[in-house]
């Protein structure tokens, strides 16, 4: 008896590696950008507002890894999705005297004590994704970003000229401010109706079928906007079985969504280029403290909207797959 | 003189019909689908058409495939917090197996099964061993997964999915058992629907036919009282959580293989809609008592709700209010059954 368990031990891992292959290994590991060593050694760090897992933080803290390496900073990466706790992740941050400190602000208020103590302590603060309104009034040196209200001003135009008359407005985070700005700004221009749908992000396949449901109940709707990548893949499901003709365009960009845009299933995606937030963010903080200077002398700097066709997405795929896009 | 005649023993005392009907744990859960099903259709003909029923039972039948293992979990005494990010973690260790380590799909599938037994199997020892309360033996594996699943894709894909999986051979034979269609009146009823069904009268069956059902009642409603009579109380608890691990697995391997990838996120707060569902359909929270076709009614109810009021074109901003309403309602009307059992017995 004791023997056939030594048998199954030796034998089972022979087994499972023996069953490996190279054609199943459809996902090769990534291959990391190179980049020079730019030798600064400043210490930078980056608190948002970010949860952990979330598609585009990661694309954010890529951008941000790679500035560190490339301009030879140290970068330190924290985020909770709480207020308070942001807060808390911020005056952490500053006790540790860093040269500069990058922050996103998805609630401003709660941030603005936080943010006032690291400025006294003469560190320089820019903010990044959210918080363009209050940026300048914190005392911040400058932010980066997209205007949500713009970037959906530019879905809801580019819709228009396709024709649209009724789009739908899938909202997958309950009670984000952006997400009801983006679907506000399709509103602005698109000139036909709007109506808003929520659903769960943690429960793709349920979100399919609510999707689905709509187009059947509601064959006047001719279009379906997502508002994050990971969504925009299940939209596209429910599109097709629900036999509806509706144009599909979505915010944010993964490798996927830049593959079905190749293929034409998703008509566009407006990208607000994470990458560029958190890479940017490192190079400007690291020019303002070895040169002072200041991009736009202050200025927001808009990452985007920037678009996706089917002209450009082919590029664009492949670089998503590695998590810069 | 009279008193052998005035007393009849209460285990063979007449007990009316409707007051015996009113003591099947299942009985509200199933005018709840009544009452919900007529509401819906009458205002709505996608809802009432093939293409509507196959909608809401598609999105009734992921959660009440995990409902019937968490149901059995709650008669038996205990709570599972882990078993929504279960779900990704089945998913999430049969996808990068595959298309990151190149291990054949078969076999990572059953690795990942292996895995999920194990989980379940630790939720079930820790539980039994330590004799704390289920809910935060749970609740650590439940924030404990959540990074894990984090963590390593992350450090495997560089991103928060696995994806690709439809590219990979042996891929289509998985995707007819777990994720085919069945075409019935134009509409394209989900397999899964089948696989709920399914488990639903096993899980039953156990439950109501078997002499493990039996330490199932035994172990939730007295556990001491079990063991001493001799309900292996322990190995009974063990079993029911590795059956919830086992529905993860099954439940996140579809997903995986539906939507050929899966996000590390995934089931996060899912838990809490399976132990809803099975309290909708008569399990109390302090074991003991319950129904697998009532916690399955109870997640039609939930899938019903959920695409009705979209069908309906209410705003699906208040879905959660009517949600936590009929929670409540259901509780209450539990409570109610409780006490008339009580009664009864006396």
């Amino acid at each position: 008896m004791r023997r056939t368990w030594f048998v199954a031990a030796a034998v089972i891992p022979v087994l499972i590696v023996s069953a490996c292959s190279s054609r199943n290994a459809v996902n090769k590991p990534h291959n990391k950008a190179g980049g020079g060593k730019g030798g600064y050694g400043y210490k930078i760090a980056v608190v948002t507002h970010g949860s952990a897992g979330d598609a585009f933080w990661t694309i954010v803290q890529n951008g941000v890894k790679q500035a560190g390496k490339d301009m030879g900073d140290s970068v330190t990466y924290e985020s909770d999705g709480d207020p308070t706790k942001q807060a808390a992740l911020i005056d952490a941050a500053t006790n540790a005297k860093p040269d500069g400190l990058v922050v996103s602000m998805a609630n401003p208020p709660a941030l603005k004590a936080a943010i006032a103590r690291a400025e006294k302590a003469g560190i320089p603060v820019i903010t990044i994704n959210s918080g363009e309104a209050e940026s300048k009034a914190y005392g911040a040196l400058s932010h980066i970003g997209q205007d949500e209200v713009v970037a959906g001003r530019a879905v809801g135009t580019q819709l228009k000229t396709d024709g649209v008359h009724h789009a739908i407005c899938v909202i997958q985070e309950a009670g984000n401010v952006g997400l009801e700005q983006r679907c506000d700004g399709v509103k602005q221009t698109l000139g036909g109706t709007v109506t808003n749908i929520q659903v769960d992000n943690n429960n793709l396949p349920a979100a399919q079928t609510i999707i689905k449901t709509k187009l059947q109940s509601d064959t006047s709707v001719d279009a379906v906007v997502t508002l994050g990548a990971q969504v925009a893949q299940v939209a596209e499901g429910a599109i097709s079985q629900a036999n509806s003709k509706a144009e599909l365009a979505t915010f944010d960009l993964n490798g996927d969504v830049a593959k079905a845009i190749e293929q034409g299933k998703i008509a566009f995606a407006v990208d607000q280029q994470p990458y560029l937030q958190g890479y940017l963010a490192v190079v400007m903080l690291t020019l303002y403290k070895s040169n002072l200077n200041v991009l736009g002398g202050g200025q927001p700097v808009l990452t985007g909207p920037n678009l996706i066709t089917k002209q450009n997405a082919a590029a664009v795929a492949q670089l998503a797959a590695g998590g810069t896009r | 003189m009279t008193a052998a005649t005035a007393r009849v023993d209460e285990r063979v005392a007449h007990v009316g019909v409707l007051r015996r009907l009113l003591l099947k744990p299942e009985l509200g859960a199933l005018v709840g689908v009544i009452v919900i099903f007529v509401f819906f259709a009458a205002q709505s003909d996608v809802f009432r058409s093939w293409n509507g029923a196959a909608n809401w039972l598609d999105v009734s039948s992921a959660l009440g495939l995990m409902a019937v293992p968490v149901a059995l979990l709650m008669i038996g005494g205990h709570f599972d917090l882990s078993a929504g990010v279960q779900t990704a973690t089945a998913g999430l260790a049969t996808g990068i197996m595959t298309t990151y380590w190149g291990l054949q799909l078969y076999a990572s599938w059953a690795v990942s099964l292996a895995l999920m037994l194990t989980i379940g199997f630790i939720n079930g020892f820790l539980v039994t061993r330590t004799g704390l309360p289920s809910f935060i033996i749970t609740l650590g594996m439940f924030l404990g997964l959540q990074g894990l699943n984090l963590g390593v894709t992350k450090q495997v894909t560089n991103q928060v999915q696995v994806s690709n999986i439809d590219l990979v051979p042996g891929y289509h034979a998985l995707n007819n058992i777990l994720a085919s269609t069945v075409t019935i009146g134009g509409a394209k009823f989900p397999i899964a629907i089948i696989w709920w069904v399914g488990f639903t009268v096993l899980g039953s069956y156990l439950l109501l036919k078997t002499r493990f059902g039996n330490w199932i009642f035994a172990t939730g409603g007295d556990a001491n009282a079990s063991k001493n009579v001799g309900v292996r109380t322990g190995r009974t608890t063990i079993a029911l959580f590795m059956m919830v691990s086992f529905m993860a697995w099954f439940v996140g391997n579809t997903q995986l293989i539906r939507f050929t990838s899966i996000q590390a996120q995934s089931g996060i707060g899912q838990e809490l809609y399976y132990i809803a569902a099975a309290v909708i359909g008569g399990c109390l929270l302090t074991g003991g008592f319950g129904s697998v076709v009532g916690a399955s009614l109870g997640a039609l109810i939930f899938g019903m709700t959920e695409v009705g009021i979209v069908n309906v074109g209410w705003n699906s901003d208040w879905f959660k209010l009517f949600v936590g309403v009929m929670l409540l309602l259901a509780v209450l009307a539990n409570q109610f059954t409780r006490r008339l059992a009580e009664q009864s017995r006396r």
